[in-house]
């Protein structure tokens, strides 16, 4: 039985429709990515998982328990880390630590091998209320807690926003090696980047989950023959490109845009249709599509 | 699971929040203090339709007519015509009781023998303000009865009219103050703050987190309470204790009785608190919840500062919903007149009720979930 389970799970706020008709499953030692922007409605899936909300319509369950019925149970075994802080701030690092290890009816002590590698960066800070800690500090206690009663299925919601580029290696990091200890990590990130060093994602948009795969297998599936093209005139260029027939589409993607054509064109083919003179710098060259180009055009298509 | 344990542990974090939250110490401890000195202030009252009991000794057509005058003007609604001395205490014990008037036997013949007759009026000077306010309206009344009675003739002063303030003989306005900013005291720490520090969960996100616990929500609410429980019976002690030494207020019933009937009232509070807190989203809400919802009537309406009696009747309706309207007139009863639980069954048995009433709300409103 898969650690995670959700089929056909809808959900609604008054008007606005957050998830339509989600499913998907996680396996136990598989770090699985949610990928979309704000307002996807990731963060009620993670409250539906974690018993925190209720459904509308589908089923899910959570370390083989279903989150209606059995959430008592699903509450025991799951570690839950919501996107925004939600720790103590006015006690120390080792007082929040300490607490949810008591309300969870364990010790420091007897789970310390599982946090030690996460508690270890933050033990010297550890008489610092935890509103005092930098971004990456807080996630790592964040994380340090949800971990300390030994979870089956973690749900980490946002891990990394408002964090470092150092500290979210890190943070990456420490997942890999909970995976290994046979936990069930659901992850969620507005970040296409961090999309990569899942073992699976699904990219989710508007309540509606576009594609569940592995990031490879997702980023091969992008349907058309890409080019990066860079020049003194993006903004130009990039109006000039979209009223050109071989366009499919034409992004900007920070100091490039990524071209998209309808069928695959020699880089020269596609200079000769541009003038040139306008473009000094002009600089074209096949790539290969990653998660953010094929998330754009699914959700182009939507 | 150990619950000692970790309902120990809940506590222990609520203390920490406590101490390291220096507004929540100021309204812990600055506030009672403060406002037992505020009110030290003499408020005035306004009455109407007060109860008055009558011992009439004469039995004439003389004292039939001052007390036809006397009850004639509305102020005054006549209770009970007692019949001995001994029965004068119990209307005042029981608090159905404002004002007792006593007329002499020879009433009637001392007025129009001597041209000068003796009147007693008995007041409940554990309302000093009340009853100041009744002595001068009976006074008032008496001497009409006198201008009507004689008036061609100008003799001034006819009846001495001797008047007593049982429980408190020198009629200090902290007799009053002091049962009314306990009670207002134990209401603000025990609702108020608790509401609070719920939303404050809610309102951190912690409360979400504590939900995907194995906690039971019994145990939270517990364990967010007693700290509370405990900080506000400090708080009941504090006040008696001032008004002991700084006001002279003392307690002349049990001890033990007035702190187990500041301990069930503070329960009240609490269940009161938790209440809100269940309908409150964020700490602002809870807090205008309180003030408007609780602080305010308990104020206002509670018989604290204006007697409940002249209130139009929708308000002392309410006046009657309001737990701390109980608690003041028990304070009343125990600190003040000395008396014992007999006499004042029926206002603990409705914070009892209203305790009942409370949780079973909360326990129905209670979110296991976030919605």
């Amino acid at each position: 039985m898969p650690a995670i389970e959700v089929n056909n799970t809808s959900r609604t706020y008054g008007k606005v429709q957050a998830l339509n008709s989600i499913s998907l499953s996680v396996e136990y030692g598989e770090l699985f990515g949610l990928i979309g922007p704000d307002g996807a409605g990731k963060s009620t899936l993670f409250r539906i998982l974690t018993t925190l909300l209720l459904a509308d319509t589908g089923t899910a369950s959570v370390a083989g328990h279903d989150v209606v019925q059995s959430y008592r149970q699903i509450r025991k075994e799951v570690g839950y880390m919501p996107g925004r802080f939600s720790l103590y701030q006015d006690l120390t690092v080792e007082e929040n630590l300490r607490f949810f290890a008591t309300i969870f009816n364990t010790t420091i002590e007897e789970n310390y091998n599982l946090i030690k590698d996460i508690y270890e960066q933050i033990e010297p800070f550890k008489k610092r209320p935890a509103g005092k800690l930098s971004g990456g500090m807080k996630q790592k206690l964040a994380l340090s807690c949800a971990l300390i009663h030994k979870p089956k299925v973690l749900f980490l919601d946002e891990p990394t926003t408002g964090v470092d580029a150092v500290s979210r290696q890190e943070f990456w990091d420490m997942l890999k090696n909970l995976k290994e200890k046979g936990i069930a990590i659901l992850v969620s990130t507005p970040y296409m980047d961090e999309a990569s060093l899942c073992d699976r994602i699904a990219l989710i948009q508007s309540g509606k989950i576009l594609q569940t795969d592995t990031p490879e297998e997702i980023v091969k599936s992008y349907p058309s023959p890409l080019y990066a093209i860079r020049s003194n005139n993006n903004y130009e260029l990039l109006k000039v490109l979209r009223d050109k027939n071989y366009t499919k589409s034409a992004l900007p993607f920070g100091e490039y845009l990524h071209l998209a054509t309808h069928t695959s064109m020699g880089v020269d083919e596609i200079i000769s249709t541009l003038n040139t003179g306008n473009y000094p710098d002009l600089e074209i060259k096949p790539i290969k599509p990653d998660i953010e180009d094929l998330f754009l055009e699914l959700s182009r298509e939507v | 699971m150990n619950m000692i344990k970790v309902f120990w542990a809940f506590i222990q974090k609520e203390v920490y929040h406590i101490l390291r939250d220096r507004r929540t110490l100021l309204i812990l401890f600055g506030m009672p203090i403060a406002q037992v000195l505020i009110f030290g202030f003499a408020v005035t009252n306004e009455f109407k339709n007060a109860n008055i009991d009558i011992l009439d000794h004469a039995k004439d057509q003389t004292s039939q007519k001052l007390i036809r005058h006397v009850t004639s003007s509305g102020h005054f609604k006549i209770n009970r015509m007692l019949l001995a001395e001994h029965e004068m205490e119990s209307g005042f014990k029981s608090g159905k009781t404002d004002l007792i008037m006593v007329i002499p036997a020879d009433f009637s013949k001392d007025l129009y023998t001597w041209d000068q007759a003796e009147i007693q009026l008995i007041a409940d000077g554990s309302d000093p303000n009340m009853a100041n306010a009744l002595e001068q309206y009976a006074k008032a009344m008496i001497n009409g009865f006198l201008f009507q009675e004689f008036k061609q003739s100008a003799k001034p002063y006819l009846i001495g009219i001797e008047t007593r303030m049982l429980y408190n003989p020198l009629l200090e306005s902290a007799y009053n103050f002091i049962p009314g900013t306990i009670a207002l005291i134990l209401l603000i720490i025990s609702a108020m703050m608790t509401s609070l520090t719920i939303a404050r969960e809610k309102e951190q996100g912690t409360m979400e987190i504590l939900l995907v616990s194995p906690l039971p929500p019994l145990l939270i609410i517990l364990g967010k309470v007693a700290p509370y429980a405990i900080l506000s019976f400090i708080d009941a002690v504090l006040i008696l204790i001032m008004g002991y030494f700084i006001f002279d207020v003392p307690v002349t019933g049990s001890v033990i009785l007035l702190l187990l009937l500041c301990m069930v009232y503070v329960i009240t509070a609490l269940s009161l608190g938790t209440l809100i807190s269940t309908t409150s989203e964020t700490q602002q809400d809870a807090m205008m919840k309180s003030l408007i919802g609780l602080l305010m009537p308990s104020t206002l309406l509670s018989g604290f500062i204006f007697p409940l009696t002249s209130m139009p009747e929708i308000l002392q309706y309410i006046g009657h919903i309001i737990p701390a309207t109980y608690f003041i007139e028990i304070l009343k009863g125990v600190m003040l007149r000395g008396v014992g639980i007999e006499y004042i069954l029926f206002e603990v048995g409705m914070l009892l009720f209203m305790i009942v009433a409370f949780l079973t709300l909360t326990w129905k409103k209670f979110k296991i979930r976030l919605e």
